[in-house]
């Protein structure tokens, strides 16, 4: 990318890129597995509209435990560490300098994923807190508190290093993930799974809070500060710096207090107050859509199925998945929506069609610069993309319509519940086939980092063999 | 933005600012929360679930049963009926006044006016409230759900989607032990085509002794066991049903009122 320009300081971008490269390893190498093992629970659960007569037998097949088991996956196993490992990487590249304390998010690599089988496991033993998103119990939650902050330590001592003190754009939203997480988390694990939790209504309040940071605030957060960094770098243009600051206050300002459900058994200022905030982030909404058509469009750069087009993509589909949000918090609408497919397809959305691809697309960029060699399987790299983008419509558009065909129908009384639940059968049905479609696209995302994983291994061990003392240093053919 | 203080400072007071509002504020609120007095009684309500129905939740947590069922009946509004109760010495004024007046699908304010006028004309009366929506006429509850009924409830199961029926209420509704035993067994023999996978896990099959279990669950031929054999329900599956069982709403409180429907025979509201 931008190579040449850290000339002027004494690192060059290979050595800071190298510096990266085992924490981002031990990062991205068990993301990209539990992403494929979520989206296999995932589509494992969705068999259940199929043939619900035939998962009766065990408890672990069972379709509550499958599911909360998947998405925790995808969001503790996949999102979280994967965001963190390009977090990095963009820290290290902003500041000219090689990542601070590497052994450190080393270390909390590990223990981030161990806590992510941990809770896994016990979701599938009956040990889930039944709290949505938040299905991990102390135990792991702790081991998931502790790495997140170890990572955090990296990443500020990176950030402290830098050598120009104007911030970047990226740096705004990155931050601000970093700081999110650790408060929203602890305070959640504190008031529902302390020893003595509130009472009441008061813990789904929380829950809600809590779902809507995580899902909405720290994946936009660090889905949108991931795209700033890149998109300008791909289109060789520069970022509307005032915009941006402008669409950062908007939306950490309101995007926190959306996600109270609409017909929520709660007093009635909270969803009211929530019902505001999402109609004002529409705000932030055209700010980022404004400066991404300003950055992207027209722009000489090809994608080509290439990160690029990852993260162009991304940014559609969290304009589109944000849109749908504020939808849900718009009361007449809510009336039809909520307690429907739609909710869970906005997720889903949220999750898949932007936060995973955006850092699909900043992984594929960022990983030959690390380990200094190609991709193993550069045409997986567009496979991929094909593959997520039709596993995409046919997962969020058939659940979003099926949800608005079972909301309407639930809405009038004259037709019984049957038939609300049977409508959307047939678009779960379809949904299952975009699962599948995700599923493949993820395997190809795991198959391109474990080949790079296995390659950088061989090179090691050829490297100690031949007694040479620069290991990898021998293959600086970087274009 | 110069310094990463800023940044901080900036998301330290957003965070802050939604943390006071919907977590510090509902703890404050809510979280304090004592029983509350059910309208027109002195009982309070709601009161502590059992002990086998409060280890049921732990299994209703446990299978992750929110991921298909809610427990919250919604309400669109309500619609008020005044019935007159006592004509009182100027009958005549008052029949006249109520044959212009409107006096049923009321809102509570018409309810309250048409009321009001008749007191003026010498007349008693009285005003039945009932709950409106699509959830109520489908018979999932007689009121919506407030956050008083899930006072002793932990973790609360609220749920966000309805893949099967809302269940707030379904104590009231299904309140037979043996047929909710036999639905989570096998719930396509009780409900045709449901989307709900069985609960088999939760029965055991066993040899029948000299005396047959008297739990066993009595199943057409499609779902029986063995011939010799038994399907037995397991502890958890009792205290599975003894929680759905416990689950009602169906007193009329401050926040959700509806007048209950043996009281609406013209026998005074505050007498039970």
């Amino acid at each position: 990318m931008n190579g040449n320009a850290t000339s002027q300081y004494n690192l060059s971008a290979d050595e800071i890129d190298a510096s990266c490269r085992v924490p981002l390893l031990a990062l991205f190498n068990c993301a990209a597995l539990w992403l494929a093992l979520g989206l296999a629970l995932e589509l494992l659960a969705s068999l259940t509209f199929h043939m619900p007569e035939k998962f009766g037998g065990c408890a672990f097949l069972t379709y509550g435990r499958l599911v909360p088991a998947a998405n925790d996956l995808l969001i503790y196993g996949f999102a979280i560490p994967a965001g963190l490992g390009v977090m990095l990487w963009i820290f290290a590249r902003l500041s000219q300098t090689e990542l601070v304390l590497p052994l450190v998010p080393i270390i909390a690599a590990h223990i981030w994923h161990l806590g992510v089988f941990i809770g896994t496991i016990a979701i599938f033993i009956g040990d889930s807190t039944g709290f949505a998103w938040l299905e991990y119990p102390r135990a792991p939650a702790i081991l998931l508190f502790a790495a997140f902050l170890l990572i955090a330590i990296s990443a500020l001592a990176t950030f402290g290093a830098r050598h120009q003190r104007e911030l970047h754009p990226s740096h705004w939203f990155l931050l601000a993930a970093l700081f999110w997480f650790p408060w929203i988390y602890s305070t959640t694990n504190l008031f529902l799974l302390s020893g003595h939790p509130v009472r009441g209504v008061a813990q789904a309040v929380i829950d809600w809070w809590f779902a809507n940071n995580l899902i909405f605030v720290w994946l936009a957060l660090v889905g949108i500060g991931t795209a700033f960094y890149f998109l300008p770098k791909f289109a060789g243009r520069s970022l509307p710096n005032y915009l941006a600051l402008f669409a950062f206050w908007t939306f950490i300002l309101f995007a926190p207090w959306c996600g109270i459900p609409q017909g929520a058994p709660v007093p009635a200022w909270l969803p009211a107050l929530s019902s505001v905030a999402s109609m004002l982030i529409i705000i932030p909404l055209i700010a980022i859509a404004i400066i991404f058509v300003k950055t992207v469009c027209g722009a000489k750069t090809q994608c080509k199925g290439g990160p690029f087009c990852h993260i162009k993509f991304g940014t559609v589909a969290f304009l589109l998945s944000s849109l749908m949000l504020i939808s849900l918090g718009c009361p007449h609408f809510s009336k039809i929506g909520e307690f429907t497919w739609f909710a869970p397809a906005q997720a889903q959305l949220q999750i898949l069609g932007f936060f995973a691809i955006v850092i699909c697309g900043a992984i594929y960029e960022l990983l030959p610069r690390v380990m200094n060699f190609e991709l193993p399987f550069p045409k997986l790299v567009r496979a991929q993309h094909w593959l997520f983008m039709l596993g995409l419509a046919f997962l969020i558009v058939p659940l979003a319509i099926g949800g608005i065909v079972q909301g309407l129908k639930m809405a009038n009384p004259n037709l019984p519940f049957a038939d609300s639940t049977n409508a959307a059968l047939i678009f779960l049905r379809v949904s299952t086939m975009g699962l599948l479609f995700l599923l493949l696209g993820s395997l190809l995302f795991a198959a391109n980092l474990f080949a790079t994983f296995c390659k950088w291994q061989c090179a090691l061990v050829k490297s100690m063999l031949g007694i040479v003392n620069a290991p990898l240093e021998t293959s600086e053919v970087k274009s | 933005m110069k310094s990463g203080f800023r940044v901080f400072l900036a998301a330290f007071v957003a965070l802050g600012l939604s943390w006071c509002g919907f977590v510090l504020a509902p703890v404050l609120q809510l979280g304090e929360a004592k029983q509350t007095q059910i309208l027109n009684s002195s009982d309070t309500y709601p009161i502590q679930r059992t002990g086998d129905a409060t280890l049921g939740l732990q299994v209703y947590r446990a299978n992750g049963c929110a991921a298909c069922h809610t427990e919250q009946i919604q309400q669109s509004g309500m619609a008020c009926d005044v019935i007159l109760t006592s004509a009182g010495k100027n009958s005549a004024a008052v029949s006249n006044l109520i044959s212009n007046l409107k006096l049923t699908g009321l809102t509570k304010e018409e309810a309250d006016a048409a009321s009001d006028k008749i007191t003026a004309a010498g007349g008693k009366s009285e005003t039945h409230i009932a709950a409106t929506g699509a959830d109520i006429s489908r018979g999932w509850g007689i009121r919506r759900s407030v956050a008083a009924d899930f006072l002793y409830d932990s973790p609360v199961q609220l749920g966000g989607i309805r893949v099967g029926p809302d269940l707030a209420n379904v104590g009231a509704r299904l309140g037979n032990a043996n047929w909710q035993l036999l639905h989570l067994y096998a719930p396509q023999d009780v409900v045709k085509n449901s989307a709900m996978p069985p609960f088999r896990f939760l029965f055991n099959v066993q040899k029948i002794g000299d005396v047959p279990s008297s739990d066993a669950l009595q199943l057409p031929k499609e779902f029986a066991p063995a011939a010799g054999y038994e399907i037995v329900p397991t502890d958890d599956a009792k205290n599975l049903v003894a929680y759905l069982l416990s689950l009602r709403v169906d007193v009329p409180l401050y926040e959700a009122p509806f007048t209950p429907p043996q009281i609406s025979t013209n026998v005074p509201a505050n007498k039970k």
